[in-house]
């Protein structure tokens, strides 16, 4: 039977960290998790059972960076060379903590 | 003023199944009710909702698995990027079906799970059912599909906690849904069987916060509370046809799986008429969406923006009325009926009937009423 299975919407947050996590991790998304381009609200969206994250600009470019080949520090690279003009200390926070949080939820393997 | 955006659609694709669960969710009168949607009238369907904004697709009964029609409806429902996931009691799987469902697109199965003792899980599914279900999990993790397992809690099995946490990190499950009855249909039925003593409910609580921490990032618990005990009632289902939509296997959009309960209603059938024009403008869904319909103590609460004013059909099955405040709520006027039924938990009663057409014929001759007392 079904329980009340709510579509729970949330937003990346600051604050959490992947300091536990070694240097040599290379994350890759949980094949549970699903990243897909959303048409009503034209942006990205990563479903997985029973909830939904609405993805701001940079966390679909990071998650298509989390397939196992990369590193933390390699994804930031990626990242920093993309958005330039972006400080570096900025993107680091924004992809530890995007990565934190959905790895909390088990959606990051590696 | 526009519908919200629906996130999430249960498609109950049928009433037929082989287990007769005390607590199914299933309207108590689902024998009278035989007209099953077509393949072409669920594909439709899917699609509208997509349209709308839905994400979340459970497939759902029932046992959705009786459906032969089940790898088509998965099939359309991935071509149409819906997240879709099988909410199954697994005794009728086997690994040539897990098989074509997973390469037809199926995203994630939901297996559910009556208890880690056999009597105890048989006697409430109503039939043997133990062993195949611990047969059925591992060919679903070997064929790659992240499971989910559900737990419904009463008072028979809300003991066995630790145990059901290590079986289901045994059977490989990513998540965990550890879910109290919710006293509707057959489980309102069975209310005096089922329901839990705060004692029991406490110990299980604490036993879930103890575990959550050496899961994380492993397999997520959830627990849903019971209500009963709850200070406040739950927001129930986020809303009134706020982002979650039923569909009954005859076609039926509901708010919830209840709502059938509540006389004077009328939902529309996706047989007439668009999903996008029942959403819109149906007015059963309409009736209890935003706050206008809302009584006090619910009108000045400042709570009524979180909890919606609690569950229009426990409203109505314990109040009479389906506008007043969730008796669940220690400010309803009405609170002293959830009091009653705590009390008499306390006592316990070994009383059931089973989820069966032979039951639901007998229960479907009288009209529904609400409970007085």
């Amino acid at each position: 039977m079904a329980t009340a299975a709510l579509a729970e919407m949330i937003e990346p947050r600051m604050g959490d960290t992947v300091a536990d996590a070694p240097a040599s991790w290379r994350p890759r998304l949980s094949p549970r998790a699903r990243l897909r381009w959303d048409e009503v609200e034209k942006r990205y969206m990563l479903v997985f059972p029973e909830a939904a994250l609405m993805l701001n600009e940079t966390a679909p470019e990071i998650l298509k960076l989390c397939n196992g080949e990369h590193t933390v520090d390699g994804i930031i690279d990626a990242l920093v060379q993309r958005f330039t003009g972006i400080e570096r200390k900025v993107i680091e926070e924004d992809v530890t903590s995007f990565l934190a949080r959905i790895r909390a939820r088990g959606l990051l393997e590696g | 003023m526009g519908a919200p955006r629906p996130y999430t659609l249960v498609a109950e694709l049928t009433y037929k199944c082989p287990l007769k669960c005390l607590y199914c969710s299933n309207p108590v009168s689902f024998s009278q009710m035989r007209d099953e949607l077509s393949t072409e009238q669920w594909v439709r369907t899917f699609s509208e909702a997509a349209d709308l904004g839905v994400v979340q697709l459970h497939l759902s009964g029932g046992e959705p698995v009786v459906r032969k029609d089940l790898p088509e409806l998965i099939r359309h429902a991935r071509s149409r990027d819906l997240y879709t996931n099988l909410i199954t009691g697994g005794t009728l799987l086997n690994e040539e079906m897990l098989r074509q469902f997973r390469d037809c697109g199926l995203d994630h199965i939901q297996l559910s799970i009556q208890d880690t003792d056999r009597r105890t899980a048989e006697l409430v599914a109503g039939i043997r059912s133990y062993d195949k279900k611990l047969k059925i999990a591992p060919l679903i993790k070997k064929l790659g599909f992240s499971l989910t397992i559900n737990v419904v809690m009463h008072r028979m099995n809300i003991d066995h906690v630790p145990a059901l946490i290590a079986q289901a990190a045994e059977l490989g499950a990513q998540r965990l849904e550890l879910a109290n009855t919710q006293y509707h249909a057959w489980a309102e039925k069975n209310r005096s069987a089922l329901m839990p003593t705060r004692a029991q409910l406490d110990q299980a609580e604490a036993l879930v916060l103890e575990a959550r921490p050496r899961y994380q990032g492993t397999m997520e618990i959830a627990y849903v509370k019971a209500d009963y005990y709850s200070e406040y009632p739950k927001p129930c289902m986020g809303g009134w046809a706020r982002s979650y939509m039923v569909i009954t296997p005859t076609g039926e959009v509901l708010p919830c799986h209840a709502a059938h309960v509540i006389p004077g209603l009328h939902f529309d059938s996706v047989r007439d008429q668009s999903l996008t024009t029942i959403w819109a403008e149906s007015k059963g869904l309409n009736a209890f969406r935003g706050e206008s319909w809302m009584q006090e103590p619910c009108r000045s609460c400042p709570m009524k923006a979180i909890d919606f004013g609690g569950c229009r059909c426990q409203a109505f099955m314990l109040a009479g009325d389906a506008a007043a405040a969730d008796p669940v709520c220690s400010l309803s006027p009405h609170h002293d009926i959830i009091q009653e039924a705590i009390a008499q938990a306390e006592q316990g009663d070994g009383r059931f009937i089973y989820r069966d057409s032979r039951n639901s014929e007998r229960l479907s001759i009288r009209p529904l009423e609400p409970a007085s007392r």
